[in-house]
């Protein structure tokens, strides 16, 4: 006994961590699969329903502008974070002054919860007193900033922020990348005449492939589960306009009650998910195999 | 003759890419700089505001600088104004969030911190797949996870309590700091824990007398990482919890969207900032392990 304890002590001091998440995790996420082929409302409910609630969510207008939405935020929070990104991280690297006070000026939004940020955005973009007035003041009279409360531009408002949040972070992934290129290589293209910008373009950014892929898969997963910056930016409004699948989700269980559509809703996110994630950690694991 | 054009030309070129260097060079710091503004920005308008009388804030700018140093919003955001029911303020909330951190944070990183021990240094068959099981619950989108989780805190009575959101917390934060802790220790030689388990130490003397010596720099990082993440979290606090038991920024979120009464921007602002100061402080003061545990275990944003 005593014996198949010592021998076995790795792997129940495993235990914990591997049942919590069997549990929390996996079971969780079966659990809500199940769930969603229910027809619960308010409580879970365990007759099956088959797939009803799925057809019920592609035909909600709502969950519609939700997923619209999501692709809009998704397309411009990617491209504004690694275009921005990888601009500050190539200026950054070319032996700038206080280099360290930038890089902490540029990094500092994601020490913060995206309440704060949404606040503190909320705030500057208010029509009344904010960004606006700012501009009237200076005499731009004619000057209007309302995309808060405008239907049809709301959903920029919450890129602004988000870009605000993330961008440094691509940052920081960037010039990690770059600062591991061995000087050499940068040297011997120059002796071969390439200048600054052949050198960046043909042969830096090509190598950063990898670390394209990990900024892309980072904040598409970041844009997916986005939801506490809508809340404190726009609750999802003005009407239903800035709605997202997580704050769909949310308000679809708690508010409305229907347990079984915000299950369905929930897998779609999940699935989503994992279509990104699971190539990733594939390939993160083949890179490991392969060192 | 022919020489001597072509070496004054050459001069020429020099002279002009010298002069191109100068102007790359101011660019390149304007562009930092502009950048730096737009990043600076919203901290300093936060700042500000909060240190105006809403008389001012009606009649300035978002960048005008208030008349003088005036707490009062930061005392009525941390205190309340005293008058009973429908004040709220920060203060049991930002106890709240303490109390749920302290005990989170310590436990996901022990757990963490065991299991990346196991997976490294006590590998055994299939040790990888468990690795991948865990780091899976990294990236799950937490909305697949709310329902059961709600049903099973109820059924454990401990819903809307701050137990029940250190439950939470730890469970989730395991997957991240099992990735900090694999990722640190197999960069560790096994000879050392070889070594050790010829001259008789047990597993868990290895543990304490080898490795977590050495374990300093990842146990800041990951302490840093989870303290921030749990801080910062609204989705588990907003559901699981309301009124009395709500972290910080559930908190803070009611208070902004309160609408009773005239919105009060400069303590809006002060309460967002005593929100955001501890992650702030801890930025500032260990930056550099910050930014280690957002790139070396860059999963989550």
């Amino acid at each position: 006994m005593l014996k198949w304890l010592e021998k076995n002590l790795p792997k129940i001091v495993m235990a914990p961590a591997v049942g919590l998440i069997g549990w929390f995790v996996y079971g969780f996420v079966l659990w809500t699969l199940y769930i969603s082929f229910t027809n619960s409302k308010i409580l879970p409910k365990y007759e099956l329903w088959g797939v009803g609630q799925y057809i019920k969510l592609w035909g909600s207008r709502k969950w519609l502008i939700a997923v619209d939405n999501l692709l809009i935020f998704t397309a411009l929070f990617l491209i504004f974070c690694v275009v921005i990104g990888i601009i500050l991280a190539i200026f950054l690297d070319q032996k700038i002054r206080a280099e360290g006070v930038l890089r902490t000026i540029y990094l500092y939004p994601m020490a913060l919860s995206f309440i704060v940020t949404g606040t503190a955005w909320k705030w500057i973009l208010n029509p009344t007193l904010g960004i606006q007035k700012m501009f009237i003041d200076w005499g731009f009279e004619n000057f209007t900033f309302d995309w808060l409360v405008n239907r049809e531009m709301a959903i920029y408002t919450i890129v602004i922020a988000g870009v605000w949040q993330s961008a440094g972070f691509v940052m920081a992934l960037f010039l990690a990348g770059l600062r591991s290129v061995e000087d050499e290589i940068v040297k011997a293209a120059k002796i071969d005449g390439a200048n600054l910008f052949t050198v960046y373009w043909k042969i830096l950014l090509p190598m950063m492939r990898p670390v394209f892929f990990t900024s892309f898969v980072i904040l598409v997963h970041i844009s997916i589960k986005s939801y506490d910056l809508i809340v404190a930016l726009t609750q999802g409004g003005p009407g239903i306009s800035t709605t997202m699948p997580a704050l769909y989700m949310t308000q679809t269980a708690f508010h409305k009650s229907q347990v079984g559509l915000s299950a369905a809703s929930a897998m779609m996110m999940f699935m989503a998910v994992a279509a990104v994630i699971i190539p990733y950690l594939y390939s993160e694991l083949r890179r490991e195999n392969a060192r | 003759m022919q020489g001597s054009l072509q070496s004054s030309s050459y001069k020429q070129l020099e002279q002009k890419s010298k002069y191109t260097n100068i102007f790359l060079r101011w660019f390149l710091y304007f562009v930092l700089i502009l950048f730096a503004s737009y990043f600076i920005f919203p901290l300093y308008v936060m700042i500000v505001t909060s240190l105006k009388t809403m008389e001012e804030i009606r009649q300035g700018t978002l960048l005008t600088w208030p008349s003088g140093l005036n707490f009062d919003s930061w005392a009525v955001a941390w205190g309340g104004r005293g008058y009973g029911a429908g004040d709220t303020y920060l203060k049991p909330y930002f106890w709240n969030s303490i109390k749920m951190v302290v005990p989170a944070v310590f436990f996901s990183t022990f757990i963490g911190a065991m299991a990346g021990y196991v997976l490294t240094k006590w590998r055994f068959k299939g040790d990888k797949w468990v690795f991948l099981f865990l780091l899976f619950g990294c990236f799950i989108p937490y909305q697949a996870i709310l329902l059961p989780m709600a049903r099973t805190l109820g059924v454990l009575g401990i819903s809307n309590s701050v137990i029940g959101l250190v439950l939470v917390h730890t469970v989730y934060g395991i997957p991240f700091t099992t990735l900090f802790f694999r990722n640190f220790y197999v960069s560790i030689p096994s000879e050392l824990v070889k070594a050790a388990r010829i001259d008789g130490a047990g597993f868990f003397k290895i543990f304490f007398k080898i490795l977590l010596p050495i374990s300093k720099p990842i146990i800041v990082v990951t302490v840093i990482w989870q303290f921030t993440q749990i801080w910062n979290d609204f989705l588990f606090g907003s559901t699981f919890s309301f009124g009395e038991a709500a972290p910080i920024q559930v908190a803070l979120n009611n208070m902004v969207l309160s609408s009773t009464s005239v919105k009060e921007y400069n303590v809006d602002m002060a309460s967002a900032i005593i929100a955001g100061i501890p992650t702030l402080i801890v930025y500032v003061l260990a930056g550099k392990y910050f930014i280690r545990g957002l790139t070396s275990g860059a999963v989550k944003g």
